[in-house]
């Protein structure tokens, strides 16, 4: 979710106006839904997977297997210091807190890099939903390039809200509304960036190892 | 001494937040202000709803004299988005539960007030571009609601736009769900605990859960549609190697089977989905019989909530024991999709969820806007509502047993009498709806002040005056032990 630029709060003395567990109760349950979401694209991949096997492997050796591994470690490492600038907030210094946020927004523009040149590289050979070359593949390989450009789009849109998201909070770091007393909502970003890293791990075998 | 503090205190309806006419109202994050938006919509769409419905019966009356199959399609299609969509689906939380939750439980608003208001935000901007699918160049949505592939990828119309529509509202339903489980958890007053909260605060729990568990998978089917149609992915259509059922699989979660007995399934899985469609009585019987024991040697007062109330309890019955008939197997292969379908759906929708929202409508008028309504001219309502309602959709068992498909432009001579009989029973409803609307309307300009409490509650609302202030309570109450 974006955060909203003004704060105002609503609940006047009598209830707590920043209400930590609160926040945390609605990132986890967001994120709960957000697993759904991907659940059913994880379930069609399976059953198709399964009615499908060979065309799926082959679909799949189209894959470069060492930009889809330096994007694993790309995210992976972005994650690292993600939990590292929550942990800099926590003690204290919003100073490398930015700095560590700002190196996750880098490798989460990287990653949405090479992975958009990925994309290119089968659109030029003619890869893509409905493409006159794909058609002419077996179904199976029609359905594993779908999912594949239904998958990782999606999470690449993931990963695109995510670096907006994280640059509204370098902007509250700098500012001092996220800090050492009340970094929740650089937690519950945090909580969002490992999610989508989260779903990318399982991406990559999906796509890049079954052949 | 403390009450005419309370009573002293200035109505949400004067506290703006210090913006000026309308923003006052989109830019508020109070809960009330939201509900009663909320409400304003839902009643909106519902009376296009009906509309629509009158003109589907109008057809039907005589077809072809009023209407050409293709704008038929269309406006049964737009009848159902509208009504499921627009007001069924989002109809008791969003105007509801935005309205009492905080007070029932306690508390001054919701967990999260300003995503409530984007959350309205993003239910309005659904709305529009679904309203938009309607009227922009090009056909209209002709594929009943359900959208089912593959036909909702092929048809040539403004499918995508309008499943666009439903995937926002989804979203706002999600974010509804999420800010009111959460509420319920944080926001309770000392002393609410679980087991005191008030049954609406549970049923506003466990829809949270629902529309956080089953939205997303809904959303994500509409997602693929979506892509079908604008980029030609095409994981539900055959010629791409997908499979259309999955769609209704994915849809459907658990019992989507109960869908398609007659879609050449194998007879094990039939059994069992028939199975499945049985335990989902199992539930809603115990609910019927609990809510009937509770009125087994109550002293009842029939107001006219309680009329609404009991004719849900009614309707609704009819809806669950017909839905008990289409899930066995072998009468359901008589009547899939048939109009016995029509009936039932409406039986559980409009006699259901309809009633109930009625009900809740005319219970808690006074709180929301602090006017007293004529109490004979909604009885009379009620009584005419409910005539129509049964003379416009009983005669839709027996013509779908007889075998007249559902959303077919004509049908042959021996159903005329059932259906005349049912287009009257439509225009009984309307008046019935006019009386209800009119009558409420008439209160809002000029009906007597209610007073705090004009029903002898018991729970948190009644105690704060008609129409509470903003933030609801000066103080926090304290739940005690003896109430």
């Amino acid at each position: 979710m974006k955060p909203q630029a003004e704060e105002k709060p609503v609940i006047k003395a009598g209830v707590e106006e920043k209400d930590y567990s609160g926040a945390k109760y609605g990132m986890w349950f967001f994120l709960l839904t957000e697993i759904l979401f991907f659940g059913g694209m994880f379930l069609l991949y399976s059953v198709y997977r399964y009615r499908f096997p060979g065309e799926f492997h082959a679909g799949a050796s189209e894959e470069n297997l060492v930009w889809g591994s330096i994007n694993t470690v790309l995210l992976l490492t972005s994650s690292l210091f993600m939990a590292a600038a929550i942990t800099a907030v926590k003690k204290g210094n919003n100073k490398l807190s930015v700095i560590l946020q700002a190196l996750t927004v880098v490798l989460g523009v990287v990653f949405l890099f090479i992975k958009g040149s990925e994309w290119g590289e089968k659109i030029v050979k003619g890869l893509y939903p409905s493409s006159p070359a794909l058609l002419k593949l077996g179904k199976g390989e029609i359905l594993y390039f779908g999912l594949y450009y239904v998958m990782t789009g999606l999470h690449g849109l993931h990963v695109f809200v995510g670096i907006v998201v994280i640059l509204f909070m370098m902007y509250y770091t700098v500012t001092g509304k996220i800090n050492k007393d009340y970094p929740v909502r650089l937690e519950n970003t945090g909580l969002y960036w490992h999610f989508v890293d989260m779903v990318w791990i399982y991406l990559f075998p999906l796509f890049y190892l079954v052949t | 001494m403390e009450e005419r503090n309370i009573s002293e205190r200035v109505s949400f309806y004067h506290e703006s937040g210090g913006r000026r006419g309308i923003l006052g109202w989109l830019l508020s994050t109070d809960h009330k202000r939201i509900g009663i938006q909320y409400l304003a919509a839902l009643l909106t769409f519902f009376s296009v709803g009906v509309m629509m419905g009158l003109l589907i019966r109008l057809n039907l009356l005589s077809p072809g004299k009023f209407m050409g199959a293709q704008t038929y399609n269309e406006i049964f299609t737009i009848h159902g988005i509208i009504m499921i969509f627009l007001f069924i689906i989002p109809g008791l939380p969003v105007a509801f539960g935005n309205f009492f939750l905080p007070i029932l439980i306690g508390a001054r608003d919701v967990a999260f007030p300003r995503l409530n208001r984007l959350t309205w935000w993003i239910y309005l901007t659904g709305a529009s571009i679904v309203a938009l699918s309607i009227f922009l160049h090009g056909t209209p949505p002709d594929t009943g609601w359900t959208f089912y592939a593959p036909y909702s990828i092929r048809v040539k119309a403004n499918i995508a736009l309008a499943v666009l529509g439903v995937f926002v509202l989804g979203f706002s339903s999600i974010l509804t769900g999420l800010n009111f489980v959460t509420t319920i958890h944080r926001l309770r007053a000392p002393g609410m605990t679980w087991l005191k909260m008030p049954l609406f605060a549970w049923t506003l729990y466990a829809t949270g859960w629902v529309q956080m568990l089953a939205t997303p998978v809904l959303a994500i089917t509409l997602v693929f549609i979506i892509l079908g149609r604008i980029f030609g992915v095409g994981f539900f259509d055959p010629t791409k190697g997908g499979d259309p059922a999955l769609g209704i699989a994915i849809v459907g979660y658990f019992v989507w089977g109960h869908h398609m007995f007659t879609s050449g399934m194998s007879d094990t899985s039939r059994v069992i989905f028939s199975f499945i469609t049985f335990l989902v009585a199992i539930p809603t019987g115990v609910k019927i019989f609990n809510w009937v024991t509770t009125l087994y040697k109550g002293s009842i007062v029939v107001d006219s909530p309680m009329l609404f109330a009991l004719s849900f309890l009614f309707l609704f019955s009819i809806g669950g024991l017909t839905g008990l008939i289409q899930g066995a197997l072998a009468p359901n292969l008589q009547l899939h999709g048939t109009y016995w379908i029509v009936g039932h759906f409406h039986y559980v929708m409009f006699g259901g969820g309809g009633f109930a929202i009625f009900a809740g409508l005319h219970y808690w008028f006074p709180k929301m806007f602090g006017k007293l309504y004529n109490e004979r001219l909604a009885k009379l309502g009620w009584f005419i509502l409910f005539i129509g309602f049964n003379t416009l959709y009983f005669p839709m068992f027996i013509l779908g047993y007889e075998g007249m498909p559902r959303r077919y432009f004509d049908y042959p001579a021996r159903f005329h009498t059932g259906n005349e009989i049912s287009t009257i029973g439509s225009w009984i409803l309307a008046l019935g709806l006019i009386i209800i609307f009119g009558n409420l309307i008439r209160a809002l300009l000029k009906g007597d002040k209610a007073p705090a409490d004009p029903w002898g509650g018991r729970t948190l609302e009644w105690k704060v005056p008609s129409p509470p202030p903003k933030e609801n309570f000066e103080e926090i109450p304290v739940i005690g032990v003896a109430e």
